[in-house]
């Protein structure tokens, strides 16, 4: 006996040295393996905000510009429809290059000092003068956006050393830009209108704001449908079904349609809702369709998941001192399972907020330079705008994208963290 | 409880869009992704001076575009469709059998297909046809005897001693690609007429012989997006590229362009037709359409218009290469007067 029990201690003893190692082997690879993964995000965070930050600001030139009445307005009418519609806004930063710039002659010199200055100018010239129509006659110094090529050229991107022949700008423009930031009417300035505008094809007035819009309207869309049909689905299935083959079969195929590629539910809402139902392309409502379609197992899912783990107790509580079903479901066991619900919609939004394959099917991968005003109104979502700025052959596109991108990152994470919030907040363990 | 406003909401806003479907107060766009950043630009022009609403402009690929702007006439169709090549016989047949009888064509200006390297591998490359669909086709001459074999070439100087004694490594679109559809008719085609073992062949295998593309490792299908293609050309001194000239137009500091059949891939030469892998660029306009959707006629008017398309136009600071001006001013009047096409 005492034998066999020594034995049993021994063999125990000889095997401890080897248990252990093995366990910290097993604790050495999982921390490698999220180590490997904080690597991963770090690089990707890393390259992409190394590209992108410079997008947030922007290069601006100041300029004197005299609001020359024989340009806004020759005939001296002050009628301002009038002006808006036919005076030429251009000419006054033009104006202003040629006065900065004198000794510059000839046809295709002067183009060339033209394009220092973003051609989006002309617009907001005209858009001071209409709104303020005694600035006619005045001289004001401005800073002006300058053109997305010299804004590679401040942030560095273009190589003055590479032969004149192999650059996009000439020595002649490197000269006028650096008599203009040695003057100190060269500067680097917040870019608001990376945040504010829609798109353009022009680098330094292309914006974020026509996407986020999208963006949103096509997730409220989503929202507003998702989350009372996913919930409402959830607590038939969850408190109300029978078990029977008939809700099995349901539930296997809400696990399936959590797995289908996005793709076929873009290809989805194209036969059904552009097709049959003749609704608009490219409008967030037809997107936030097709997104609750893709999102629905999601919150299903995680609202079963929530309800089943309150406590039968409850429901029994409830029904025993005479409450009905509908009333133990919506009174006792609903506002429990309600923080782990909302918790699976934000992870289901999140995920909604980042697809851009299933809305290529329905026309919202567009050229679209209006901010959308209505869930009705054309228009693209982020990641879309990202896929499009991505594949534009404008070098200053390229900071763009990595910065879209960074928005983008940074309301997935903004959503992450309100689920983690809300999970620790109200969820209660039993 | 607030959600079920909101979901009524929603079922109104549903109701409302079918009424909105009756009219459309902006232009609609689709077509070719190589037509996308000139019509985009002019779109955008059309929109601040006019005051009317900015044109919706998607990138679904030529094919795909006419596919939608042949399904019929009405608000839910598209007005103009781009292609980066001609309109098939096939496609206005499908067009007239779902009622869009009167298409108008306008030739928009050209654009060339380059293979290009890193600036850093050297001189550029001096490269025939022939030269680059021995490089590229799955089945080439048998070297040393009759018939086709697969393709043995795995060096640039094995085909041709002058060319670069480095491995063939082609980045090129994907088949989807309007570039590619193009690619191959313009170049691997011409190249592989130079052949005589391939001549020989009946219509269909000659046809397959030309088109076919290596599928061993050296053509690397890198997706539609250019940018990429010129970030590993940058990386990786020995490898090649295949794309659109505004791509080479804005990246001459990091790429050059390999001389084809003697001729260097630049604006002029491209313009004056020498460059030979160069083709033009389409829009077709649905006449059904001008009068109920505002914006059409001030599109055509913006696009055909010198400050556009002109030699010095703002397009061609976008890469694109314009046409001869008797050309500009034939499809401008087309443009204007909604000359509808007759026939190809």
């Amino acid at each position: 006996m005492t034998d066999t029990a020594i034995d049993t201690a021994s063999v125990v003893r000889q095997s401890l040295k080897k248990r252990y190692r093995a366990e910290r082997r097993f604790r050495y690879m999982g921390l490698g393996a999220i180590l490997l993964g904080v690597a991963f995000v770090l690089v990707l965070f890393v390259s992409i905000g190394s590209k992108g930050y410079t997008a947030f600001v922007q290069s601006q030139i100041a300029l004197e510009i005299y609001f020359d009445p024989d340009v806004i307005d020759p005939e001296g009418t002050r009628n301002m429809e009038q002006i808006g519609r036919v005076a030429d806004f251009s000419r006054l930063y033009k104006n202003a290059l040629k006065a900065r710039f004198p000794d510059v002659t000839g046809r295709r010199e002067v183009r060339e000092l033209y394009k220092l200055i973003s051609n989006g100018s002309t617009y907001r010239l005209r858009d001071m003068v209409m709104s303020n129509p005694d600035l006619i006659g005045t001289r004001q110094t401005l800073w002006l956006v300058a053109d997305d090529e010299i804004d590679m050229l401040n942030k560095g991107f273009i190589d003055r050393d590479v032969p004149e022949s192999n650059r996009r700008l000439s020595d002649r423009t490197i000269g006028w830009v650096d008599a203009i930031d040695e003057g100190g009417s060269l500067r680097k300035a917040f870019n608001w209108d990376f945040l504010v505008n829609g798109d353009s094809r022009e680098p330094e007035q292309a914006g974020i704001g026509g996407a986020v819009v999208g963006s949103l309207f096509t997730l409220l869309v989503t929202l507003m449908l998702s989350f009372p049909i996913g919930v409402a689905a959830a607590i038939y299935l969850e408190e109300f079904a029978p078990k029977n083959q008939f809700t099995d079969l349901i539930e296997v195929n809400i696990n399936n349609l959590a797995a289908v590629p996005s793709i076929v539910f873009g290809l989805l809402g194209l036969a059904v809702f552009l097709n049959f139902f003749g609704m608009p392309r490219s409008a967030p409502l037809v997107g936030g369709l097709v997104l609750t379609l893709m999102t629905l197992p999601t919150i299903i899912i995680a609202s079963r998941a929530a309800l089943k783990s309150v406590p039968p107790s409850i429901r029994e509580a409830a029904l025993g001192i005479g409450a009905s079903r509908v009333q133990s479901v919506f009174h006792h066991v609903l506002p429990q399972a309600l923080p782990g619900m909302m918790t699976g919609t934000i992870i289901g939004m999140a995920q909604a907020l980042g697809e851009s394959a299933p809305l290529l099917m329905i026309g919202m991968v567009a050229f679209i330079v209006e901010v959308p005003g209505g869930p009705l109104d054309p228009a693209t979502v982020l990641p879309v705008q990202i896929y499009l700025w991505a594949d534009s052959p404008e070098r200053a596109f390229l900071e763009r994208s990595s910065a879209a991108i960074m928005v983008l990152l940074s309301f997935l994470v903004a959503m992450n963290a309100l689920a983690v919030v809300l999970r620790k907040r109200f969820e209660k363990r039993w | 409880m607030l959600k079920r406003p909101l979901t009524l909401a929603v079922a109104v806003a549903i109701g409302a869009a079918s009424a909105q479907a009756a009219a459309r107060d902006y232009v609609s766009i689709v077509g070719s992704s190589t037509v996308y950043p000139f019509a985009t630009v002019v779109a955008e022009n059309f929109g601040k001076t006019s005051g009317q609403k900015t044109p919706k402009i998607e990138s679904t690929g030529s094919g795909g575009g006419l596919k939608l702007f042949c399904a019929g006439v009405g608000v839910e169709h598209p007005d103009i469709t781009n292609a980066s090549r001609r309109i098939k016989q096939s496609e206005i047949d499908t067009c007239a059998k779902n009622g869009v009888e009167e298409i108008v064509e306008v030739k928009v200006g050209y654009d060339g297909i380059v293979l290009a390297n890193s600036k850093t591998a050297g001189e550029p490359t001096n490269i025939s046809l022939a030269e680059v669909w021995l490089a590229l086709a799955k089945e080439v001459p048998n070297p040393n005897g009759d018939g086709l074999v697969a393709n043995p070439y795995k060096k640039w100087s094995e085909i041709n001693p002058e060319l670069p004694d480095v491995a063939i490594e082609v980045y090129g679109p994907p088949p989807t690609s309007g570039t590619r559809d193009a690619f191959v008719e313009l170049a691997l085609e011409a190249g592989c007429e130079a052949f005589e073992a391939v001549n020989a062949l009946d219509k269909d295998t000659k046809k397959a012989a030309c088109h076919t593309v290596r599928e061993d490792g050296a053509f690397v299908e890198a997706g539609e997006n250019d940018n990429l293609i010129i970030q590993k050309l940058e990386s990786n001194p020995n490898a090649f590229g295949v794309f659109g000239f505004s791509f080479l137009d804005q990246n001459a500091d990091k790429v050059q362009g390999s001389v084809v059949e003697g001729v260097e891939p630049t604006f002029e030469l491209i313009a004056d037709g020498s460059y030979p892998v160069s083709r033009s660029l389409y829009f077709y306009v649905k006449k059904a359409h001008v009068g109920s959707v505002p914006g059409i006629e001030g599109y055509l008017a913006e696009f055909s218009s010198e400050k556009a398309w002109g030699d010095e136009g703002y397009l061609t600071d976008k890469g694109l290469i314009p046409m001869p001006k008797a050309e500009r001013e034939k499809y401008a009047m087309a443009a204007k007067n909604l000359t509808p096409m007759t026939g190809l």
